[in-house]
């Protein structure tokens, strides 16, 4: 699967499916799920049909009329938005770190 | 147009003064393995790179994590956590898991018969690693020894 069309052509793979959805949503919209089996069962379709190296396969959803998304997603003003780096796992929820140690992990 | 995410991350760090980020670019076209049988019949192993875990399993880190953990097929969505690194991208799939480890549609095409055989376990790693050299040697070694073990015949990816 592909949303960011730039860096999936840039990794090059054999073959590939391309949902242009911002990113975050790669099979689709959250709480859709007819949807989202919708592009998983093309997705699953195009590991039949693909024929050529690297070939891209483009599916037929748009994430909304206008394409306020895109100026949003490429908008270079904001800061850094990764967290900071260390080595520290981070769960999603604290009860999390407590189930995994209690599972000895 | 599609979003330009290399020009614009580029952008983003030049005006911020880090190091410019060397993005993985193929220099040759990609090996070309035709499947040996229809999906009908295959059995399929998927790997998310949405840093992905299971409650009652550890989470990644932020800095070069290149461990990986196996998630049961019959994970439910509603235990299905997330641990990567740019958060910004993880609101929607901690509502519903689905949108980018598509559990319950990969289940349905299995019942369904679209899809041989799901292989037991999705596989999760952290999608930002910033060592190309550690991706090569350390993750996608240990990936391909646990897709050989699962002995499936195609690969599904899906990033974050």
């Amino acid at each position: 699967m592909a949303s960011a069309d730039d860096i999936i052509r840039a990794g090059w793979p054999p073959r590939s499916v391309f949902l242009d959805y911002p990113l975050g949503h790669t099979t689709g919209r959250s709480g859709a799920a007819d949807e989202q089996y919708d592009i998983v069962r093309q997705a699953m379709a195009a590991f039949d049909t693909a024929a050529e190296p690297g070939q891209m396969v483009s599916l037929d959803y748009q994430w909304s009329a206008d394409d306020a998304w895109r100026s949003a997603a490429a908008d270079t003003s904001a800061g850094d938005q990764r967290a900071p780096r260390d080595e520290t796992p981070r769960y999603q929820y604290e009860a999390d770190r407590e189930a995994a140690e209690a599972a000895g992990r | 147009m599609p979003v330009e995410y290399i020009k614009s991350i580029t952008d983003r760090y030049e005006r911020l003064g880090y190091p410019a980020y060397k993005w993985y670019r193929a220099e040759e076209p990609p090996p070309w393995t035709a499947l040996k049988k229809p999906i009908s019949e295959s059995r399929i192993g998927v790997l998310t790179t949405a840093g992905a875990y299971v409650k009652g399993q550890v989470a990644f880190y932020y800095k070069d994590d290149t461990s990986y953990r196996a998630i049961p097929k019959s994970t439910a969505a509603a235990d299905m956590r997330f641990s990567h690194i740019t958060e910004n991208y993880l609101p929607d799939a901690r509502r519903d898991s689905n949108c980018v480890v598509p559990l319950e549609p990969l289940r349905r095409l299995e019942d369904e018969g679209a899809i041989g055989e799901l292989a037991d376990d999705v596989l999760s790693c952290m999608g930002g690693i910033y060592s190309q050299r550690r991706v090569h040697q350390e993750l996608i070694p240990a990936l391909a020894a646990r897709y050989r073990e699962q002995a499936v015949d195609a690969v599904f990816l899906v990033p974050l």
